[in-house]
């Protein structure tokens, strides 16, 4: 491969190569790289390690949260005046509260809160805001203006703010929770689509296909649908934290999950009253968790993200 | 320029003004006002009296009107609780606590965000770059009021420094400052470094090195302006999370703020203190994007200000 | 034109290597480039996209994330591989000037053009702000840009892409440096444009006595303007000469490949456009022997084997393939 000096290399050379090369051997073996998007994706997810580990910690939260409440003989809201506020040991794992009320128990059957909340909250995001973005996306003109603006005024909302009205108005609860969640939730959803399929309605490649006889039908699900996913996936994927969140805070405002049912924001609304007495259990298991769990969901999201979009990766 | 600033202006009533009748119309239907409650010693005519007092015997139409007039005027009439009190002078004795911890909390948060950002961005793939990125996901992973009440369970109370109740001094602020600032720091320093690394790689930052700039003036004048630009327009809706975050984090250290009476009037279903609340927080919101947007048409010469942002 | 070997000899390149550590391997992007610049002359380097020849410009300036592998190259008998960071700084801009492909992204666009320009002289000369605005707005005058005044003070979206390649070029000429070095600077233009900026680089050489090294693959641009060609192919040189040796005398079938491929100038338009059939090689994985012999019509059993050495046809013009080499069979032979 160096440049070998001129003159030694040319004597060197044999006088027979002097000979017309025959055309089959002047081909380049083509190395081919088939790999097909969604394994790229794969790839470049799994070599992520802070995205992997945030997966298996949603793996092992979500295992947990399922069995979690069967491991012990307390239920999460059996209680014990005898045995409150008891330090972690082998009957409490995480201690009690100050109704005796087993805290590891609760940790997990707030971690099926939250989860089901970040979830719920995903889905009806991913449906209202699909549909409701890809519509005024792939409608255009005066549909899409007057849904744009719709949109703009609820953007235009500090959404946690109006999602603690909504929550006065309609009550605590676990459903009327999600509800909240949703009324708001949506609005970064459509944009986020809308942009995508404006951008790819006028993109070069669909405009090929069209030319070439592709239907409607065809282009949406060959172009559109693949294209969109990704950032469709990442957005959803990060909806599950600040769902997440935001049940907290509203249970810590005392307009979440009504008691007796845990969630991660009731258990650190009641700790704030024993913040200062060394019952360090109280506030410390449910913040842990919660913590964990966005801390998770967060780092899978980014992953998945700079997973998604190559270019983005730096 | 002008053109754009009134539409923009006109766009900020009509929002302004969404909110006012969402508000209204929600709290009409809102379950449970402190008048329903047996109260002992209420009698009918004091409840007559009471209702005819917050105007809920005229017609719905009256109503509103009389509310569109009063919101626009700040006049909130007297809370539903403590009745001796106007919603409004109740405000007010809380604003400069919230004001104060909030400016505290916003300069923090962009000071400390943007710094760590382009850190991170200058030292790419090195260890500072991992560590500031490692802090800003645990800074968005921990939820704020969690974030308050570990530094109260794990600093103060080891530490006198750092005083929990009450407000006055500097030192009571850094706590509450520092849990409600956390967030937005991790966001900024996120959004910092990653435009950072992109702007870097733009042709115009190497005809600045072809020019024999320094790396100074390369990532000081040529990257940071183009990297920042993209910032400004998410401080409205940090300051919307500084605002919501300052609720519980007021609460949690008994900072005599306008977001501590609005828990309690959630609490005590107050519902003109409720109201008013979310008027001026959601007025001073949409104002905020109102700037923010006008200072980015100012700063970005790109911008012709026609052009509404995707 | 060729009396320029005689003059002052400012810029001498010699066995350039540059490669770039990727994920999948090295990419070998300049394998062993030699040429040298004198004062005041044009020298185009041209090639196919992805044979190098951006790279060996970047490198010139040091520009490129990494530095050159090995080889040399001596800026008026000073070594510049070698030279640190701050060092190269103070000569950037100062001795050699250089613009790029895109106008519309090599310009600061929240940064005023006059600040632009000027920043380059604060930078390399002991003036105020004043005495650089002044020899901006001179600057500007040259080029070509009318109300050079009102145009200081405006942002580079308010000028059209011709306009901007204008304000490109002044920005690297500012502090009169020997070399201008262009990259691909007229491929993003539209054709009449492209004529215009040609235009510019003639009449800014015959008034400062620039020396120009342009980065191209349009041989129009290149029989318009270069004194000298280098013609690269794979990160190697394949053939240099003067401008009529290398057009009228060439000796490398991939010189006359790429001048067969396009629209010749002298009217005679019955001859067909032949494109030069394949791709060059992986330069992850550069062929052993010449880089070439995968497309050539006269490929040899020993092109494949072994890189072809360097013949020299005369002073001026050497080229680097086998067909030179006495042994070989006349070309009628190889091409049947």
């Amino acid at each position: 491969m160096e440049d070998r000096s001129p003159k030694k290399s040319a004597s060197n050379v044999p006088d027979e190569w002097f000979v017309p090369l025959p055309k089959e051997e002047q081909q380049e073996t083509i190395h081919h790289k088939g790999d097909s998007y969604w394994k790229d994706v794969m790839g470049r997810l799994f070599a992520n390690k802070l995205a992997v580990t945030g997966l298996i910690l949603i793996i092992l939260l979500t295992i947990m949260a399922i069995i979690g409440p069967f491991l012990t003989e307390h239920t999460y809201r059996s209680q014990s005046i005898l045995n409150s506020n008891t330090a972690p040991n082998s009957t409490y794992w995480f201690g009690s509260d100050e109704l005796g009320r087993d805290v590891f128990t609760r940790v997990w059957y707030g971690a099926r809160v939250s989860l089901f909340i970040g979830l719920a909250a995903a889905l009806i995001e991913f449906v209202i805001g699909v549909t409701y973005g890809g519509v005024s996306g792939y409608r255009g003109g005066k549909v899409d203006n007057v849904m744009m603006r719709i949109v703009d005024v609820l953007y235009g909302l500090p959404y946690l703010l109006v999602v603690v009205l909504l929550m006065v108005v309609m009550g605590p609860g676990l459903f009327t929770i999600i509800i909240a969640l949703s009324i708001t939730g949506w609005i970064g959803m459509a944009r986020l689509v809308r942009g995508q399929v404006l951008q790819l309605k006028n993109a070069e490649y669909v405009l090929a296909s069209r030319v070439l006889g592709g239907s409607n039908n065809r282009i949406i699900r060959k172009h559109l649908l693949p294209n969109t996913s990704g950032p469709i996936i990442v957005s959803m994927t990060l909806t599950i934290p600040t769902a997440i969140f935001a049940e907290a805070f509203l249970s810590f405002l005392g307009l979440g999950v009504q008691a007796p049912v845990a969630s991660w924001g009731t258990m650190a609304n009641d700790a704030l009253g024993v913040i200062q007495t060394g019952y360090w259990w109280r506030l410390f298991f449910p913040a842990f968790f919660i913590s964990l769990t966005m801390f998770a969901f967060n780092v899978f999201g980014d992953g998945l993200r700079d997973a998604l979009d190559p270019k983005m990766r730096k | 320029m002008l053109k754009f600033i009134g539409k923009r202006f006109l766009w900020m009533i009509v929002t302004l003004w969404v909110i006012i009748t969402v508000t209204f119309i929600l709290m009409r239907f809102a379950p449970g006002s402190p008048l329903d409650i047996d109260d002992v010693g209420m009698s009918d005519q004091a409840r007559e009296n009471m209702m005819a007092h917050y105007n809920l015997d005229q017609p719905v139409i009256l109503q509103y009107l009389n509310y569109l007039k009063n919101a626009i005027t700040f006049d909130f009439g007297p809370s539903m609780v403590t009745r001796s009190r106007e919603v409004s002078d109740m405000l007010a004795s809380g604003f400069p606590a919230s004001l104060q911890l909030g400016l505290v909390t916003l300069i923090l948060a962009v000071i400390s965000g943007i710094i760590l950002g382009v850190l991170a961005a200058l030292r790419h793939n090195k260890l500072i770059d991992y560590m500031t990125m490692f802090i800003a996901i645990i800074g968005i992973s921990i939820p704020n009021f969690i974030q308050a009440m570990l530094f109260i369970q794990y600093i103060s109370s080891q530490f006198d420094f750092f005083p929990t109740a009450q407000w006055g001094t500097w030192r009571h602020a850094i706590l509450p400052a520092l849990a409600l600032a956390s967030g937005p720091i991790a966001i900024i320093a996120r959004m910092t470094r990653s435009n950072m690394l992109e702007v870097l790689t733009e042709d115009y930052i190497k005809t600045a090195k072809a020019k024999g700039l320094s790396n100074f003036q390369i990532v000081v004048k040529h990257a940071l302006r183009n990297a920042l630009l993209p910032v400004i327009t998410i401080l409205g809706v940090l300051v919307a999370s500084i605002f919501t975050g300052s609720f519980v984090v007021e609460r949690i250290f008994a900072i005599p703020g306008v977001g501590q009476y609005f828990v309690e009037s959630i609490t005590n279903r107050d519902y003109p203190m409720i109201m008013a609340t979310t008027i001026i927080y959601s007025t001073i919101f949409i104002i905020m994007m109102f700037i923010v947007d006008v200072v980015y048409g100012i700063v970005d010469p790109r911008i012709q200000l026609h052009k509404k942002e995707e | 034109m060729t009396e320029a070997t005689t003059k002052e000899l400012l810029l001498e390149v010699d066995d350039l290597h540059v490669s770039f550590p990727t994920k999948r391997g090295e990419v070998q992007a300049v394998r062993g480039v030699s040429f040298s610049l004198y004062k005041g002359e044009t020298l185009a380097i041209v090639g196919e996209s992805g044979c190098g020849k951006s790279v060996t410009a970047q490198s010139l300036m040091r520009l490129v994330s990494t530095p050159p592998k090995s080889g040399s190259i001596r800026y008026k008998g000073e070594e510049l591989t070698t030279k640190t960071e701050k060092q190269m700084q103070k000569l950037r801009g100062l001795e050699m000037g250089m613009i790029f492909q895109d106008p519309m992204t090599s310009l600061n666009p929240v940064i005023t053009v006059g600040e632009q320009i000027r920043e380059g002289l604060l930078r390399h000369q002991k003036m105020s702000k004043d005495e650089a605005t002044k020899e901006a707005i001179e600057m500007l005058r040259l080029v070509g840009i009318a109300d050079p005044d009102k145009r200081m003070k405006q942002y580079p979206h308010q000028f059209s892409g011709g306009m901007r390649q204008r304000l490109m070029i002044a920005m690297a000429l500012v502090c009169k440096p020997d070399i201008l070095i262009a990259d691909e600077p007229t491929t993003a233009l539209d054709v009449t444009i492209q004529a215009q900026i040609i235009e510019l680089f003639q009449e800014i050489q015959r008034k400062t006595g620039v020396a120009i090294i342009i980065i191209t693959h349009d041989l129009g641009v290149v029989a318009q303007i270069a004194d000298r060609i280098c013609v690269m192919y794979a990160g190697k040189i394949a053939e240099t000469g003067t401008s009529y040796e290398v057009f009228k005398e060439h000796r490398h079938p991939y010189t006359e490949g790429i001048l067969k491929s396009v629209p010749r100038m002298d009217g005679n338009r019955d001859v067909p456009l032949i494109p030069v059939p394949g791709t060059p090689p992986n330069l992850m994985n550069p062929p052993v022997g010449c880089p070439f012999y995968m497309r050539c019509d006269y490929a040899m059993k020993v092109c494949k084997e072994v890189a072809p050495p360097r013949t020299d046809c005369n002073e001026s013009h050497y080229v680097h393939c086998w067909l030179q080499d006495e042994r070989a069979p006349s070309i009628k032979q190889l091409h049947s």
